[in-house]
């Protein structure tokens, strides 16, 4: 199924937690809602499923306007941050209530339940109580009875917060395989860059209520809308180097350095940023570089080495090849690939 | 090593006398209930009876009041009034708890603030009232005047509260109504809150001895408590056979206890961690 929203618009009291909000979640896509904490993207969901009513603007289901329908006739599935079990039903009872509430009858109603744990995987522990599950057991529970009634739209609030670090992993392609294998619409809330660009069709990034970017994980990485996209989007955080624009060269602020951009948008004189992600820094040579750094420090990461780097008084972080050995106070010739560097305007944010 | 057994013989030391202190009314009830009148009033006290299988206490208290009909009555009036308040008390916690109208906090307020209006100020509202209605001398007037119990509600509505928002709108989106909610997930989980306010109220009822003495003449509406007084004479009080008609009376709220134990105490944990 479809989702249009159109010019959605939710206030409380005097606070907006959601502007104007218009877009499109296609049918059968899997779509984050990203954004951090106090964005509004909880809020968003809870307008989808009816729980909260909306202030202005419509939403639509293919063709229905489910604006003031009651949450139970949208045919939606919500699984809560929390899960939601009841306490005192087995798992079994747990999956079957919504069809128990809809008096199907408790043979057929058993059944379907039984096919929904099968499906995501709890079919041995149909009798045991919620408590006495692990909360990655819960989360499959509460996802079964999120899909058994067949809604048109499954939505998750923050489903994987609650799990430690490798259940996350391992729920997160879960929820991709049961999504895939459903081919229900589904919406999910995050604050985790990382878990929305790993499973999702298409992230919508949000910021204090507005909208700042929809697209593929990969389209909004490589190429973000504004500052706030860009740095909230990878690991490690996208570099960030303040400066202005003079004679068609990006200057540092301290005017410790300067380099060439080829970009007709940036005016003189203007005060920018440029983002230039870990990756695309590489080390160049004394007669080919673009910024001189120093040294400062490296972690490792496993695979490569992280190095924090100091150009002028600001700081730059690069993944650097384990063949490098610098020294703390080394002087380091940068060189900049074209992919993944961005100037953006400094007051507004905006990518130039 | 020492100290922790210093310390672990007076925490057992002070939980024995606390016990005894608590039991021994009712052991002295009990053996008391199979002595004689000349053991039963010997000095110095005797503390073991002779003969634990001397019943004829119990023949006689029963022989001196219809305690048959009281037993009846005291049963009728305790179970209508535990069903009765507690399908009232279920719906004034939901209200309270989980809906919302206009003045909801301040209407609870009032409510509680009442909870300091002693039972005693009550009594004579309350007689004017049942006498106008006519229910003097019916089973009535023991039950309907305790229907709503503002603590039981206040209990309940704050073990309401702890169970999850998400849990209610959950449900509310697969389609169950709020009395469907109220009985198919709030109730159960709330089982253990519920058997403690059900349990308080059957022994209030059971016990309650001056409300039945104002509005019962007759004995066929009398309830067990008044049995006991009728041992009280001016010529003085048998008191080995009012104890064997108590220790009788009691019996039924210690097998209530046996039997609800195991919610009671979770009930009351959690109940009171909340406050």
């Amino acid at each position: 199924m479809q989702v249009k929203i159109d010019h959605l618009t939710k206030k409380f009291d005097d606070v907006v937690a959601v502007s104007d909000f218009t877009m499109q979640f296609d049918d059968g896509k899997l779509v984050a809602l990203l954004g951090p904490s106090g964005c509004g993207k909880s809020t968003m969901l809870n307008m989808l499923s009816g729980i909260l009513p909306v202030s202005e603007g419509k939403i639509y289901f293919d063709e229905d306007d489910v604006t003031n329908m009651p949450p139970q006739d949208r045919g939606v599935g919500l699984v809560f941050q929390n899960y939601a079990l009841y306490p005192h039903m087995t798992v079994l009872e747990n999956i079957a209530f919504p069809l128990e509430i809809k008096k199907v009858d408790k043979k057929e109603r058993e059944e379907k339940a039984k096919e929904m744990a099968k499906l995501v995987h709890v079919d041995q522990l149909l009798d045991r109580k919620p408590k006495e599950l692990s909360g990655g057991q819960q989360q499959r529970v509460a996802i079964a009875r999120a899909l058994i009634k067949k809604p048109r739209l499954l939505l998750l609030d923050e489903p994987l917060s609650n799990l430690d670090a490798r259940l996350r992993l391992e729920m997160r392609e879960e929820i991709r395989r049961i999504q895939l294998e459903t081919g229900v619409t589904t919406i999910f809330v995050t604050h985790d860059q990382e878990e929305a660009m790993s499973i999702s069709d298409k992230i919508v990034l949000m910021k204090d209520g507005y909208l700042q970017q929809e697209d593929g994980p990969q389209e909004l990485y490589d190429d973000p809308a504004n500052l706030f996209v860009a740095n909230f989007l990878g690991n490690p955080p996208i570099n960030n180097l303040t400066g202005y624009i003079k004679d068609g060269y990006f200057v540092l602020e301290d005017d410790s350095g300067r380099i060439k951009v080829n970009n007709e948008n940036a005016k003189e004189n203007q005060q920018v940023v440029l983002g230039i992600r870990a990756e695309s820094a590489l080390i160049g040579t004394k007669e080919d570089h673009d910024l001189e750094a120093i040294f400062d420090q490296q972690y490792t990461m496993g695979k490569e080495e992280l190095a924090f780097l100091k150009i002028g008084n600001q700081q730059i972080r690069i993944y650097l090849s384990s063949d490098y050995k610098f020294q703390k106070g080394d002087i380091v010739y940068l060189k900049f690939r074209s992919k993944g560097v961005y100037l953006f305007d400094k007051e507004s944010g905006v990518r130039i | 090593m020492a100290k922790d057994w210093i310390k672990k013989f007076f925490i057992y030391l002070f939980l024995t006398i606390g016990a005894v202190v608590m039991m021994f009314p009712f052991y002295w009830m009990i053996s008391s209930s199979v002595k004689t009148a000349a053991e039963y009033n010997s000095f110095p006290p005797v503390w073991i009876p002779k003969n634990w299988l001397d019943f004829s206490n119990f023949v006689k208290a029963f022989q001196a009041a219809p305690f048959a009909t009281y037993f009846l009555n005291s049963i009728i009036v305790t179970g209508s009034s535990v069903l009765l308040t507690g399908f009232i008390t279920i719906l004034g916690a939901f209200g309270f708890s989980r809906l919302k109208f206009p003045g909801k906090t301040i209407l609870f307020s009032f409510l509680v603030a009442f909870m300091m209006v002693p039972f005693e100020m009550l009594v004579i509202t309350n007689y004017q009232t049942v006498s106008k209605l006519n229910w003097i001398d019916t089973h009535y007037v023991l039950v309907i005047p305790f229907m709503t119990s503002i603590f039981y509600t206040y209990i309940l509505k704050n073990f309401f509260d702890t169970i999850p928002d998400s849990l209610y709108y959950s449900a509310r989106i697969d389609g169950a109504s709020n009395w469907k909610y109220l009985w198919r997930v709030m109730v159960p989980i709330a089982k253990p809150s519920l058997v403690t306010i059900m349990l308080l109220n059957a022994i209030s009822s059971w016990n309650s001895f001056m409300w039945p003495q104002l509005v019962i003449n007759s004995d066929r509406f009398r309830t067990v408590p008044f049995g006991l007084f009728a041992f009280m004479s001016d010529a003085g009080s048998d008191t080995q056979l009012q104890l064997a008609a108590a220790t009788v009376s009691v019996l039924p709220m210690i097998v209530l206890f046996l039997f609800a134990r195991k919610y009671i105490v979770s009930g009351v944990a959690r109940g009171g961690v909340k406050g």
